[in-house]
């Protein structure tokens, strides 16, 4: 079958799981006073329509910052402009303000739905399409199976098309940056990633690994001489983006510092729920809120997360190729997941996007990372009575990788960090050993899954399941984090240089 | 996977997937045949047999044959554990979570046959020699057209039946033949008759292929038949299976003395000529130019206005349709010119059997000519013909071009079935998925014989792309959405009535010719 084929067939089946799982329920529906992500997305819609510019992130009478008040950068404000503008045009009431608020319809869900479809097929499908023909190796089959497996991602699905939120837009820009660089076009690739960071600030996960990769290229080509000019383009290319995307607000500087206030609130502690972070586990053990002071736990934070983030940056601005830089991606999101301050459990899919690049090169970790990221925001999707999307498509994802990408056959291969932690083990048992952790892990993840659906939990414990669930996902997401950046400190073997070059 | 060319791990892993993305549409929208479902579930489970087919106090009264009914009874045994509410037959529309869930998963189980059947039928394609890639082989092809069917998908998994579990038997019926496993062949097709009698419309085939060509143990050297080489054992072999089937199935309501109530309501002749939708088949014509001849006749002045039936304008959804210049048609005529349109067919292969192959086409051919001629016609009833056709269509190249013609306008012919808007990105998409591999998978396949489609058949198939998006996205915007509210169906249902008659005629054509080729070796 030609290629053509096989990628419009892909897509479109892409699509098609996309729009069954929007056919269900979404946060907060029908859960007045407060809904969920999805009224938030549409208060954001009625405010930027009806108030002006100024007023967007004030606390004033039109605009209670305490009921969804806007705290995502200015490119998502003015994607909610726009989206309030089609919405107007069909059905006025969707956007009328104070009057509109907890507005619910099946005609509005579907235009919600459309809109995140939409951004998706324009920005996050094209970007893994080309990702997968021009960055990957082998021949079309393989390189058709990384499509599809990144396409049929469960996580960011879920997120996007039954809990409610636009993570297409951002991680695919973050993507158009990656694909950019991957193909030596430093300007766009920055570009495209400050439309990123514009979108939404999380994307700051990212941010330095592309620092430090673009610096490393810079330097690497002489910073006197083709190099400098390489950074002031790349930095005009940055400051002009971030200007453009400001403008409005930059008239007036408490306007902009209102802004980065709202996107970095501080106040709101050092983690929410339950998330599978470092934060949250060890407070199974030591109360740490109570322990420390407000500052302190913040500065401990940012000190840990650079701490984990930078060896890995600093191995990708010393050796910068693309291999190395997709491997810091996946660190420093992680590092940042797992330390950082206030992280909510749908932010492993920032991790997910570049795990997701390495699917061709490490299939067995990134498989095993991507099932363990969608079970991680279990105790969400039930809230969100996402029950059976989510077990299709977990059940789903985990045949069609292990098929397509034959993950297991292939897993001894990637087993070069192992074979240096275990020097004394022979190899075969090695294999042995870590399939088996796999299907432990795997038949873990179902059991918990059952029962946190199945089991009432006991009066005294009433998180225990979300908490067993953080954990267990926790001491993945740590595995994960400690491999990748053996991995990236030892050289790539040949094949992948290879494919590098 | 190199080291896997043999095995069937692909087949695997076509089916589990398939069937996930069938678990994916639960939350779909369903149409009323989920309610006529449920309720014969709460009629099967909570009344006696006797009054299975009397029961009325819902309108979706049991109306498929007894083992259908059976088959529901052993359905409601595993929905009381999800929901004992359902199985009460006075919940009328009862359609709690659980209860969807449960009906739902029962047609993805059920389906468990017709994956099985599928596999079945792969295993009888030919196979060229040599290790060609998985994706360019014909049983690979053949499995996709058949487990990933759009119209399947549609039907059974958004607008709810059972048809792919029916359709297993039918297919595993086929393949037992193709397998010269006659009688096992015979023992499926007659439980499947008494499942649902729709398939009374491929009887035909099956009987005279039966009585020829197992009956008749041999033939002369031309391909005609040796009457003295008649086996009575075989016949009674044959008569004994279909008949105890019927006997098990129809028996318990004879004995009761109800056969004449149940018969009743298998063959309601009391609704109209074509059902609430034209299925695209000769009365959808016929009907159009009904319409059109009394347009016309009004302009020019040789009809009167007043003398035209009411409403045979503005009423495409109406049922009773009332013909205003041509004569309106019975039941009786629409029987006859079935009969008539398979009879060339019928003795065809009654003449020179040629194998199994030969008899599968005179299928296709009772199946399409019933879906052309029939009386309250179902557009879903193409499907009978789609799914063995795909069987053809994998094999030579000629089936090849007349399944590309019939699948594209019959599936397209189900869009109306679903019109919610919530679901018109679902059916797009997977209608474009299925389009897209049929005409790459088999384009491929058969390469090396040249285009699969003449120059006029590409041309129709681009009008219906067209008439696509005039109906599902330009019409609902205009100005005539008011004024004309059924046009999008009658006209995508005359355009699709253009090709399936087409795909009929050039069916009917490799048939003879295969005949006239015998006659002369």
């Amino acid at each position: 079958m030609q290629t053509w084929s096989l990628v419009s067939i892909s897509v479109l089946l892409a699509v098609v799981v996309r729009w069954s799982v929007s056919l269900n329920s979404y946060s907060g529906a029908g859960k007045p006073p407060m809904f969920g992500d999805y009224e938030a997305q549409r208060h954001w819609q009625e405010v930027t329509y009806n108030l002006p510019l100024q007023q967007w992130y004030f606390n004033t009478t039109d605009n209670d910052l305490n009921y969804w008040g806007l705290d995502y950068p200015p490119l998502t404000a003015y994607h909610s402009w726009l989206c309030a503008y089609v919405a107007k045009l069909i059905n006025p009431e969707w956007v009328e303000l104070h009057r509109s608020r907890g507005f619910e319809s099946p005609a509005h869900k579907l235009f919600m739905r459309a809109t995140v479809l939409v951004t998706d097929v324009l920005i996050y499908i094209p970007a893994v399409v080309l990702y997968s023909f021009f960055l990957t190796g082998g021949s079309t089959k393989k390189r058709v199976s990384v499509l599809l497996s990144i396409l049929l991602y469960p996580g960011l699905i879920l997120i996007d098309y039954g809990h409610f939120q636009y993570n297409g837009v951002s991680l695919g820009f973050a993507l158009w940056g990656i694909l950019a660089l991957g193909l030596s076009w430093d300007m766009l690739g920055s570009i495209a990633f400050s439309l990123a960071l514009n979108y939404k600030q999380m994307e700051l996960y990212h941010a330095l690994p592309f620092f430090c990769y673009l610096l490393g290229k810079c330097v690497k080509a002489g910073l006197l001489g083709r190099g400098f000019m390489l950074l002031v383009r790349i930095a005009v290319a940055v400051l002009v983006t971030f200007a453009l995307c400001w403008l409005p607000f930059l008239a007036d500087p408490s306007q902009a510092l209102q802004v980065v206030r709202r996107i970095f609130p501080v106040a709101r502690g050092l983690f929410e729920d339950k998330v599978a972070n470092t934060w949250c586990s060890l407070n199974t053990l030591i109360k740490i809120r109570s322990i420390l002071t407000g500052d302190s736990q913040l500065y401990l934070s940012l000190a840990l997360t650079l701490l984990a983030a930078l060896p890995s940056s600093i191995r990708v601005l010393m050796k910068p190729t693309f291999w190395h830089f997709k491997l810091a991606l996946v660190n420093s999101s992680l590092a940042f997941f797992l330390f950082s301050y206030q992280v909510h459990e749908k932010s492993i899919l920032l991790a997910a996007l570049p795990v997701c690049l390495l699917l061709n090169e490490f299939p067995f970790m990134s498989i095993w990372f991507l099932q363990a990221s969608t079970f991680s925001m279990l105790p969400l999707f039930l809230k969100d009575g996402l029950l059976v999307p989510y077990t299709v498509t977990s059940v789903g994802y985990l045949f069609l990788t292990v098929y397509l990408l034959s993950t297991l056959d292939e897993s001894s291969e990637e087993l070069g960090t192992y074979s240096k932690l275990f020097f004394f083990l022979p190899s075969k048992y090695l294999a042995c050993m870590i399939r088996w952790k796999f299907y432990i892990s795997i038949a873990l993840m179902a059991v918990l899954s059952i029962l946190s659906v199945a089991l009432e939990p006991p009066t005294h414990l009433p998180d225990l399941f979300p908490v067993l669930v953080s954990t267990t996902a926790f001491l993945q997401f740590l595995g994960t984090f400690i491999h990748f950046n053996i991995v990236q400190f030892n050289e790539p073997s040949k094949k992948n240089q290879k494919k590098n070059k | 996977m190199a080291a896997s060319v043999d095995s069937w791990s692909w087949f695997t892993a076509l089916a589990v997937g398939v069937s996930l993305l069938k678990c994916l549409f639960i939350n779909a929208y369903h149409s009323t045949d989920f309610e006529v479902h449920r309720n014969w579930l709460a009629i099967t489970h909570s009344l006696p047999v006797s009054r299975w087919y009397h029961e009325n106090s819902s309108e979706w009264t049991l109306d498929y044959p007894p083992l259908f009914a059976w088959f529901e009874l052993g359905l409601s045994q595993a929905a009381q554990h999800f929901d004992p509410n359902m199985l009460q037959v006075e919940n009328l529309n009862y359609a709690s979570p659980s209860t969807v869930l449960f009906q739902r998963l029962s047609v993805v189980f059920t389906d468990l046959l017709f994956i099985y059947a599928v596999k079945e039928c792969c295993r009888c394609v030919q196979v060229q020699k040599g290790s060609v890639e998985v994706l360019n082989r014909p049983s690979f092809v053949l499995a996709v057209l058949l487990l990933w069917n759009f119209g399947l998908l549609l039907v059974d998994h958004i607008h709810f039946q059972y048809n792919g579990f029916l359709f297993g038997f039918l297919l595993l019926s086929l393949a037992k033949h193709l397998q010269s496993r006659h009688l096992q062949g015979a023992l499926l097709f007659a439980i499947l008759l008494n499942l649902k009698h729709i398939y009374l419309y491929v009887a035909p085939a099956y009987g005279v292929f039966l009585l020829r060509s197992y009956c008749f143990t041999k033939d002369h050297p031309d391909g005609s038949i040796r009457w003295s080489s008649f086996s009575p054992l075989r016949l009674l072999a044959l008569g004994s299976i279909v008949s105890s089937v019927f006997a098990l199935s129809f028996g318990p309501f004879v004995a009761m003395g109800q056969l004449s109530q149940v018969l009743s309501r298998l063959f309601p002749f009391k609704r109209g000529l074509c059902h609430a939708y034209w299925a695209p088949n000769v009365w959808a014509l016929y009907n159009s130019a009904d319409k059109l001849l009394a347009v016309l006749g009004v302009r020019l002045k040789l009809v009167k206005e007043a003398e035209l039936p009411r409403a045979s304008m503005t009423g495409g959804l109406v049922q009773e349709f009332q013909h205003a210049v041509l004569p309106s048609v019975s039941p009786a005529v629409t029987l006859v010119c079935t009969l008539l349109s398979i009879l060339p067919a019928l003795l065809s292969i009654w003449r020179r059997p040629r194998g199994s192959r030969a008899f599968l086409r005179c299928l296709l051919i009772c199946a399409l000519a019933s879906f052309m001629f029939g009386w309250h016609v179902h557009e879903k009833a193409i499907l009978i013909a789609i799914l063995p056709l795909s069987i053809l269509a994998v094999e030579s190249r000629e089936d090849a071009g007349i399944f590309l013609v019939l699948t594209t306008t019959g599936h397209y012919s189900l869009f109306p079935l679903i019109f919610t808007p919530a679901e018109l990105p679902i059916k797009v998409c997977l209608m474009l998925m299925f389009t897209v591999f049929s005409f790459s998978a088999l384009g491929k396949l058969h390469r090396a014989q040249g285009s699969l489609l003449r120059p006029l058949e590409i041309v129709y198939l681009l009008g219906l792309v067209a008439v696509a998006i005039g109906c599902e996205f330009i019409f609902p915007l205009s100005p005539w959405q008011q004024k004309l509210p059924f046009l999008p169906l009658l006209v995508t249902s005359v355009y699709c009535a253009l090709g399936v008659s087409y795909s009929f005629l050039r069916l009917y054509v490799t048939l003879l010719r295969s005949d006239g080729k015998a006659k002369q070796l």
